[in-house]
């Protein structure tokens, strides 16, 4: 909860940093954003892991308990990286203290979701933090592409929320309370007796949750709105966002309407099947890397659902935070790489030909990653998808084991392409890619991070 | 007096027809943005989707005897607020590039 109240704290001052000018604090912003997200991530994990005296706040609507805590740390630990490799996209704009503010106020709403134990908290959580991406999708102005990014986010976020609001009001109806405990006390007394319309409520909570997350058949924002924003707002999407949205889901789905799981699996399990087809198939058949890479996070969403479906919390939980850790450093990696590389070569394949020779140690990194994503032995991917499938191996949905190894052998194809392309082609020009050395070090970092995990899993999954 | 006549009133309408009026206008929110093509009148439908819900936890709010679900209609309120002026800040910024709110203009992001 600190944690939370760290990185509001610090939207509020970097939004003052702009105001009181004459104070020189739009110079200090920056070092101070990043000690405090540090700040953040050690009361987290100091003061507050395993400390059942800290954990309720506001009535139960916001719980910081060691589930929250550990996606709340994934999270913070992303921002960190995330701010040192986006630090000259801010650097090139006039208003930076506004965009910092919104990213950290997007990032309080991240940690919100989280820990919230009340419809109430889930709604505010997801609000807080989509409307400020609204804004930062479309933040290049006078870029159509981008304009049209923010807008159409908006328009299906909206859309989704109303769903989201509209099944919360029916389970609401139906059960009499915003707090999930007790409307999962309510469901096991009322079973049998539960009116037509809480059904309604809970399959259009589903497909709001599947909207936010992007998986099929509701992801047809995911590709136009991850290719238009600028690239370090979509790698904000991809992994925070996306990690505070499953943090959300599990929560929702596992706690929430874990005892109705009859209810909602098969729906459940259709969208993973779906999502698992189109998204492999059309990531194929792309020629921009970024557009790949958001029909790749449909596929890897795919996989953290079916960590949810399986609804054995004790498996389910540690599998999923698991992957999201994996993708997440990953996609990290990915996107530093994909940024640096398309200032001057465009977001094509062929902006990677022949990194190797240009820059080899960005092209091992980026190998690392797409090895990563892939899902190939000794990386933290590799492990990633190992948990799900043995989560997935103990229920009846073991087709979609099938599904999810067949797909994952296409997936390897176009995760492919980008390692062809730096090693195989022959580069056009011998101009290195110039990085900064904070932002190697953050490319760097996170390849070994994925390394490391990959040796070494077990310590990840007995944290939880 | 009028109050708890009102309540009454409110109570003697069975659930099940704020349930259907509800339903009905979030369809119709959910069509109109589906289906319209200028921006302004899809931000009306949002409106008119969130406000569907309002109305339905209100009517929920008086069956339950609590007062919890009204709490939760002013929080929708400020957000859609909130929504409502970043929608239409992107939106001016779109006329200003394209010089049209036609959503039909906004396809450049294709394969």
């Amino acid at each position: 909860m600190k944690g939370l109240f760290i990185i509001s704290g610090l939207g509020i001052f970097a939004m003052l940093a702009e105001i009181f000018k004459g104070l020189g604090l739009k110079k200090i912003l920056y070092p101070v954003v990043l000690l405090g997200i540090i700040a953040a991530f050690v009361v987290n994990i100091n003061y507050e892991w395993n400390n059942t005296m800290s954990i309720s706040w506001f009535d139960n609507m916001i719980v910081f308990d060691n589930f929250a805590l550990a996606f709340s740390g994934i999270i913070l630990a992303l921002a960190f990286f995330w701010f040192i490799f986006a630090n000259d996209y801010f650097e090139n704009t006039t208003n930076v203290t506004d965009h910092f503010a919104l990213v950290l106020f997007a990032l309080t709403g991240a940690l919100m979701l989280t820990a919230y134990r009340n419809m109430t908290t889930l709604f505010l959580g997801i609000e807080i933090m989509s409307i400020p991406l609204y804004v930062l999708a479309a933040s290049k102005k006078n870029d159509v592409s981008s304009n049209e990014a923010g807008f159409k986010y908006l328009i299906l976020g909206s859309f989704a929320t109303g769903f989201l609001l509209f099944g919360i009001a029916l389970v609401y109806g139906a059960t009499g309370s915003f707090d999930i405990m007790t409307i999962r006390t309510k469901i096991s007394l009322m079973e049998g007796s539960m009116p037509m319309f809480f059904n309604v409520g809970v399959m259009m909570m589903l497909v709001a949750m599947c909207f936010k997350v992007a998986a099929a058949p509701f992801h047809f924002w995911t590709p136009d709105v991850y290719q238009g924003s600028p690239t370090v707002i979509t790698a904000f999407m991809s992994t925070i966002v996306k990690t505070a949205a499953f943090a959300a889901f599990v929560r929702l789905f596992l706690v929430g309407f874990g005892n109705i799981n009859e209810r909602w699996e098969m729906v459940m399990a259709v969208i993973v099947a779906l999502s698992l087809i189109i998204s492999n198939i059309t990531a194929a058949s792309q020629g921009n890397v970024k557009r790949m890479l958001a029909y790749s996070s449909i596929s890897h969403a795919a996989f953290m659902l079916m960590g949810i479906l399986a609804v054995k919390p004790g498996m389910s939980i540690p599998s999923v935070l698991f992957y999201t850790l994996a993708y997440s450093i990953g996609s990290i990696t990915a996107f530093s790489v994909l940024y640096n590389v398309s200032k001057k070569g465009g977001e094509g394949f062929d902006a990677f030909n022949g990194l190797s020779k240009r820059n080899p140690l960005v092209a091992i990194c980026m190998t690392i990653a797409m090895l990563s994503l892939a899902g190939i032995p000794v990386t933290a991917g590799f492990f990633a998808k190992y948990f799900i499938f043995t989560t997935i191996m103990t229920t009846s949905f073991k087709w979609l084991l099938v599904l999810a190894v067949l797909t994952s052998a296409v997936g390897v194809y176009y995760y492919f392409k980008v390692i062809i392309a730096m090693y195989f082609k022959p580069a056009e020009t011998t101009e290195k890619v110039e990085i900064e050395l904070p932002v190697l070090l953050v490319i760097v970092i996170t390849a070994l991070l994925t390394l490391a995990i990959g040796f070494m899993p077990n310590y990840v999954i007995d944290m939880l | 007096m009028t109050g708890i006549l009102l309540q009454s009133a409110i109570i003697s309408t069975p659930i099940e027809w704020y349930i259907l009026l509800s339903a009905a206008l979030f369809t119709i929110g959910a069509c109109g943005v589906m289906f319209k093509r200028n921006a302004i009148i899809i931000f009306a439908s949002v409106e008119l989707m969130l406000n569907a819900v309002n109305l339905l936890l209100v009517a929920f709010s008086s069956y339950h005897s609590d007062a919890s679900a009204q709490v939760f209609v002013f929080f929708i309120m400020a957000v859609a607020a909130a929504e409502v002026a970043v929608g239409l800040a992107i939106l001016s910024m779109i006329y200003r590039n394209v010089k049209s709110i036609d959503i039909d203009v906004l396809s450049k992001l294709r394969h």
